[in-house]
């Protein structure tokens, strides 16, 4: 039973990080309709500028902040300098192509600035004590931690979505960006905010993934496989329901640390995991759990 | 044909920039050392890979990170039937078309439900298990999931060839042959269903395309194309590995790039960005760790430079330059021609 408990919190915070990337690749599909592969690597680069901040005497939780204000100017300008120019030519693939580059470059950029082969592995500090103790009960610190810190993300970028006039108007141009642009909202400004809120998200998510990394230790490749996972959390959950990346991002973690520990048929193949479950729930509902059906004119 | 009927000028250009491709594709091998005549090799069954990949998602839009699987499959049934069963390497080319056809149509058939985005995803997450299931199921000499022919069953068959130059005539052999292949393709009836497809797929369906049976078997054709380039990487490469978990993730964006820099929708362009890619990846490799930075640069800068590819810059070059020689008055003047369309347009 401990065991259980322990391969649940294991999962619910791999979980966790799987649903924020899975949210910040929601954010950009909703406004730009676009996969971003970069989404890992920004999130690493992220995750670095934590750690150098750390380096230099900051505290993990102020450099925490200050990594993801950068990843906001950060996102906001890749969305204008290289996304919005190729956006506007006709092949939609060009985007991809340019994503994917940003794939290798920053990824490439991350190793050059940061984490110089041959020398140490940077550390990441631990964002939570191991254990939380509140009177009686006893709590995986990391678990714990990082499911409040996903909530509480949540919670702001539900309100700042809702309950906002700046995310009425990000919704207005995810829904229908000329008809936003006819009642006064700029498309090109709610884009770059766009892409601001997802690199903002990375930057947490990529923090987190190194801290939870084995003791802190990290390298280039941390967000990889995490990328995968998010994608099939994202794809589970539809690419346009944030509830769905995170409800998505839950099951693919925990689903994935049980078939860990259980099911010894699948040992050294769990990937398998997810994309079945993606394919299972896309044969089943091609939009994913909670996302929309889309009519589409001939 | 496409859009506008050539004027005699433009066949003048193209029989003779294809004679002289041609004299050079054959002369190439004789004058290089076997080093480069490998990276030409290279060249050639990456374009024979991102043919396939552009028949399906250039002609018929559907959009595929998951071509580095049916490559991969390719390649281990190449290796697989040459170390264990002793078949001579040319045979096993064919089969492994035929299974990477197979597989094409067990994705085919999921993929009719998902679109766009999600079916890039699906397919992805094939690239990603791949390599993933393979090592689990095929172990080499010492456990790795690599498996290595002898060097000597790829020796040539034709008196007088080295092995590379031999390597290199059997992959110039099958790129001609598909690249025709696919060219008379898109220009049949069947071809025109794919484009009415890819354009407009509920119209496509109102007259009498058969949907799901033209994406399936554009599946199934695309795959055996990235099969017979994993077939023949065996031989370029001397092996089939699967230790790198990303590897065949990285052999999908490779095709896919290779097809957008070449130029979508068009004959010549995945050999044109294939070559483009590898010349690239070639120089940024001279530079070490910067490598991957260059490499992810000179990309965007490709796609900003060239927006449709290198088949659609020549294009606009020609129409502009076009004006200035050509002085045939019966030569279509049309100004539609400056601005590039997917060729064979599907009206």
């Amino acid at each position: 039973m401990d065991l259980f408990l322990d391969q649940l919190a294991n999962g619910v915070s791999n979980g966790v990080i799987y649903a924020a990337v899975a949210l910040s690749l929601v954010i950009i599909y909703r406004t730009t309709g676009l996969l971003n592969f970069a989404q890992g690597e920004m999130a690493l680069f992220s995750a670095c500028i934590t750690w150098w901040l750390t380096e230099r005497g900051l505290g993990v939780w102020f450099a925490l902040l200050i990594s993801v204000a950068l990843a906001f100017v950060g996102g906001a300008l890749l969305e204008r300098l290289l996304i919005r120019p190729v956006m506007r030519t006709k092949n939609p693939l060009n985007v991809v192509i340019v994503t994917l580059g940003l794939f290798l470059g920053v990824n490439a950029l991350a190793a050059l600035i940061f984490i110089k082969p041959g020398a140490e592995a940077p550390i990441m500090p631990e964002l939570f004590p191991d254990e939380i103790v509140l009177g009686p009960l006893h709590a995986d610190g990391p678990m714990l931690g990082l499911g409040l810190l996903l909530a509480a993300t949540c919670l702001v970028l539900w309100a700042l979505l809702q309950k906002t006039k700046l995310g009425l108007a990000l919704r207005g141009v995810a829904s229908n960006a000329d008809s936003a642009a006819l009642v006064g909202i700029k498309p090109g400004q709610m884009l770059m905010i766009g892409w601001g809120l997802s690199a903002a998200l990375g930057a947490i998510a990529g923090t987190a993934a190194a801290s939870t990394a084995s003791n802190g230790a990290f390298d280039t490749s941390l967000m990889q496989q995490v990328l995968v996972y998010a994608f099939a959390a994202a794809a589970l959950g539809g690419f346009d329901s944030l509830l769905g990346a995170v409800v998505g991002g839950l099951v693919v973690g925990i689903a994935n640390s049980l078939t860990v520990q259980y099911v010894h048929a699948l040992e050294g193949i769990e990937l398998v995991l997810p994309f079945g479950l993606i394919l299972a729930v896309l044969l089943v509902r091609p939009n994913g759990l909670f996302g929309r059906n889309i009519v589409e004119r001939v | 044909m496409g859009a506008s009927a050539p004027s005699r000028s433009m066949l003048l250009l193209r029989i003779v920039a294809g004679v002289a491709l041609a004299v050079v594709a054959l002369i190439l091998p004789f004058t290089n050392n076997p080093e480069n005549n490998q990276i030409f090799s290279q060249v050639l069954y990456l374009a024979i890979a991102a043919m396939g990949l552009n028949l399906l998602t250039g002609f018929n839009g559907q959009v595929s990170i998951g071509h580095g699987a049916f490559f991969g499959l390719g390649a281990f049934t190449t290796a697989k039937l040459m170390t264990d069963q002793g078949m001579s390497f040319e045979l096993t080319i064919a089969i492994a078309a035929v299974l990477a056809a197979v597989l094409g149509v067990l994705v085919g058939f999921p993929a009719l439900r998902v679109k766009g985005s999600y079916l890039a995803l699906i397919t992805l997450g094939l690239s990603v298990l791949f390599p993933i299931v393979t090592k689990r199921f095929i172990k080499g000499p010492g456990g790795v999931p690599f498996l290595q022919p002898k060097r000597s069953d790829f020796d040539s068959l034709i008196t007088g060839l080295d092995r590379d130059q031999y390597a290199y005539f059997v992959c110039l052999l099958l790129l001609v042959a598909l690249f025709a292949a696919a060219w008379s393709l898109v220009h049949s009836r069947a071809g025109r269903a794919m484009i009415a497809v890819r354009d407009q797929e509920i119209a496509a369906s109102t007259v009498g395309v058969n949907v799901a049976r033209v994406k399936v078997a554009t599946f199934a054709l695309s795959a055996a194309y990235a099969g017979v380039a994993g077939s023949l990487s065996v031989m370029v490469d001397g092996g089939a590995d699967a230790s790198n978990v990303l590897l065949y993730f990285q052999k999908s964006i490779e095709f896919l790039i290779a097809v957008v820099i070449g130029g979508t929708a068009t004959i010549s362009g995945p050999l044109l960005g294939a070559a483009l890619l590898t010349f690239i990846r070639r120089r940024t490799s001279e530079t070490e760790a910067m490598a991957p930075a260059l490499l992810g640069a000179a990309l965007i800068a490709v796609v900003f430079v060239l927006p449709d590819g290198i088949v659609g810059g020549l294009r606009r070059l020609v129409a502009r330059v076009r004006p200035m020689v050509d002085h045939d008055p019966e030569g279509d003047a049309t100004p539609d021609a400056a601005t590039p369309s997917p060729t064979p347009s599907p009206s």
